[in-house]
């Protein structure tokens, strides 16, 4: 084990959280917002409307077919746009938003179908308006299911962030190739490859016990 | 009708037919008109799909009439704004058969969810929720959540929640029809209690004879949308009109329909209030030496009025001189005809 570098792990698995931290956040203040609209324009919900949710849904549906390496690339202009680069951990989050948030907003959209509509009824009955059905009564029933989603979401873009060493984003899974791959160094490739398990492992652990905690049912 | 304080003038409902669904677009209310006194309990019994949550969801503006209009506390419902409507909801409770609780809040924050909606100051929300909470006898469940409790317990909490904006008319969409027997009573008694304590306005949907027996003031019988018979709980109890309310009374009851009889004439004797205890079937037999005997009976209390109903056959003698004397005595008497029972 004498010739791995513990200091570039180390920073490799900074660049990883890094990455995973920044577009995560990203991903859940653009990818609920755009569940909620999704669900509430969607047929026979309180904004019904067909053009919106049809046009939505085929963004989301393209940005969700697209490979996620595709995605990096075709992406480049755009994050420079966004960013100032397309390299290193900057240059990765717009991609790695770009493709997890319409996934995160279909399964927030999935998440608030569950939610029984006697009880939105009920707070319609209530006299609730519209905004307060969505935030005080919508959202909460639905909360154990968004934060699964959210769990979900955060272990796909755990390996997302493998790939985005295509563009030299760095991070654990960009360490795996160059050095375990392409230079033959299995030791190196392993550890970074348990340093992944952990943190899935750890992401894992604690989506489930904060779905445990919100649910009441 | 002065005192109404719920009014359906010709209202009908038909939804929107879905766009898979062949013919479609049939009425689920046709031309209801009914009206609903201040402080009575009016119950609306029908057969699944009759329109019985149509009817009740037009009186606090969760459906819009397609026909006619329903006027509920002054308002016609469909003519209020966003903020008129929310003002009428705070107006009018209501309660659900599956309760309708939200599973991710405790029992006390869902009392205080409408006075949260509402926008009412935190320490007014606190002091009503611990008094509406203390009505319901649910003070020590406060901070479970409604998956902890029991189905009673739940509807207990839809009920404090239902009155937490102090409303004068209270609807009750099959609100006992998930519970058991027992619990259903204990309910009914509440529900009879708020009735009586606060004045309150009720209209309660139900399938079960028997709720309506126990606390309705009046009844409307709805088939296929359309009210085919409506009264007072007495008249429509004891002497149903209709085929369908005959069916539900009888389910109610509990009682097989009358056998074929060889002989004499069929009646049905209804005694009520005082005159369900005295002895007038042996008066009336000596008297006119007619024989009778027993083919069904029951008797048992309308709310607080007893009542008895006989079905006799009745031979030899003075038959009609029979029949009179019982008109005389204030019993009421009805031909039944063979295979229509009891
Ligand atoms: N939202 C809706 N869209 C289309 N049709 C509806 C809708 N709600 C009810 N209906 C139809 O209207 C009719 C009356 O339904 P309603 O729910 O009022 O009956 P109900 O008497 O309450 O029945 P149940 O005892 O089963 O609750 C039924 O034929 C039903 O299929
Ligand atoms: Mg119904």
């Amino acid at each position: 084990m004498n010739n791995i570098d513990w200091a570039e792990i180390g920073q490799a698995t900074l660049d990883t959280l890094t990455m995973l931290g920044g577009s995560m956040v990203l991903t859940v203040a653009l990818g609920l917002p755009l569940g909620v609209i999704l669900f509430l324009t969607g047929k026979g919900q309180m904004l019904e409307n067909r053009v919106a949710n049809g046009l939505l849904s085929l963004l989301v549906n393209i940005l969700r077919s697209v490979p996620f390496v595709i995605l990096l690339i075709v992406m480049i202009p755009l994050t420079v746009a966004l960013v100032g680069t397309s390299l290193g951990v900057q240059g990765a989050i717009p991609p790695l938003v770009a493709g997890a948030a319409p996934f995160f907003a279909r399964l927030v959209e999935t998440a608030l179908r569950e939610v029984d509509k006697g009880v939105i009824e009920a707070s319609f009955a209530m006299g609730a308006r519209r905004r307060q059905v969505v935030l005080g009564a919508l959202l909460p029933e639905a909360m154990p299911g968004i934060i699964a989603a959210a769990t979900v979401t955060a272990i796909a873009l755990v390996s997302y962030t493998a790939m985005a060493g295509v563009v030299g984003a760095g991070g654990l899974g960009d360490l795996a190739i160059r050095f375990g791959y392409q230079r033959f160094q299995t030791d190196v490739m392993v550890v970074t490859v348990v340093l992944l398990l952990i943190l899935v492992q750890a992401l894992q652990m604690v989506g489930d016990t904060v779905v445990r905690r919100v649910s009441h049912r | 009708m002065p005192d109404a304080v719920i009014a359906f003038e010709a209202a009908s409902k038909t939804y929107a037919p879905k766009a898979n669904a062949k013919g479609g677009g049939h009425a689920a209310l046709s031309e209801v008109s009914l009206s609903v006194q201040a402080g009575e309990v009016f119950g609306v019994i029908g057969a699944s799909g009759a329109g019985k949550s149509t009817l009740i969801r037009l009186i606090n503006g969760l459906e819009k009439p397609t026909g006619g209009r329903v006027v509920v506390d002054g308002d016609d419902v469909a003519a209020l704004g966003v903020e008129g409507l929310r003002a009428l909801r705070r107006r009018v409770g209501m309660i659900f058969q599956h309760f309708n609780l939200l599973s991710s809040k405790t029992v006390a924050d869902n009392v205080a969810f409408p006075l949260k909606l509402a926008g009412r100051p935190a320490v007014e929300v606190k002091a009503r929720t611990a008094e509406l909470l203390a009505r319901v006898g649910l003070s020590d469940q406060a901070t479970k959540y409604p998956a902890q409790l029991s189905g009673g317990q739940k509807q207990r909490v839809g009920i404090a929640r239902a009155l937490a904006t102090g409303p004068k008319i209270l609807l009750c969409d099959e609100a006992t029809s998930a519970l058991d027997p027992e619990t259903t009573e204990q309910i009914l008694d509440l529900v009879s209690n708020l009735n009586r304590e606060l004045g309150l306005t009720i209209v309660l949907i139900t399938h079960e004879m028997d709720v309506v027996r126990r606390v309705c003031d009046r009844v409307a019988v709805l088939e296929a949308g359309r009210v085919v018979e409506t009264g007072p709980v007495e008249d429509v109890f004891l002497h149903p009109a209709s085929a369908t309310t005959r069916r539900f009374v009888r389910e109610a009851d509990g009682e097989p329909a009358a056998e074929a009889v060889l002989a004499g004439r069929v009646v049905r004797l209804t005694f009520r209030g005082e005159a369900t205890y005295k002895p007038v079937l042996g008066q009336v037999a000596r008297a006119t030496g007619v024989d009778y005997s027993i083919l069904g009976g029951r008797i048992h209390r309308l709310r607080e009025t007893p009542y008895g109903q006989l079905t006799l056959a009745l031979t030899g003698g003075d038959v009609d001189a029979a029949i009179a004397r019982f008109q005389a005595e204030g019993v009421r008497v009805d031909p039944v005809l063979a295979g229509e029972g009891a």
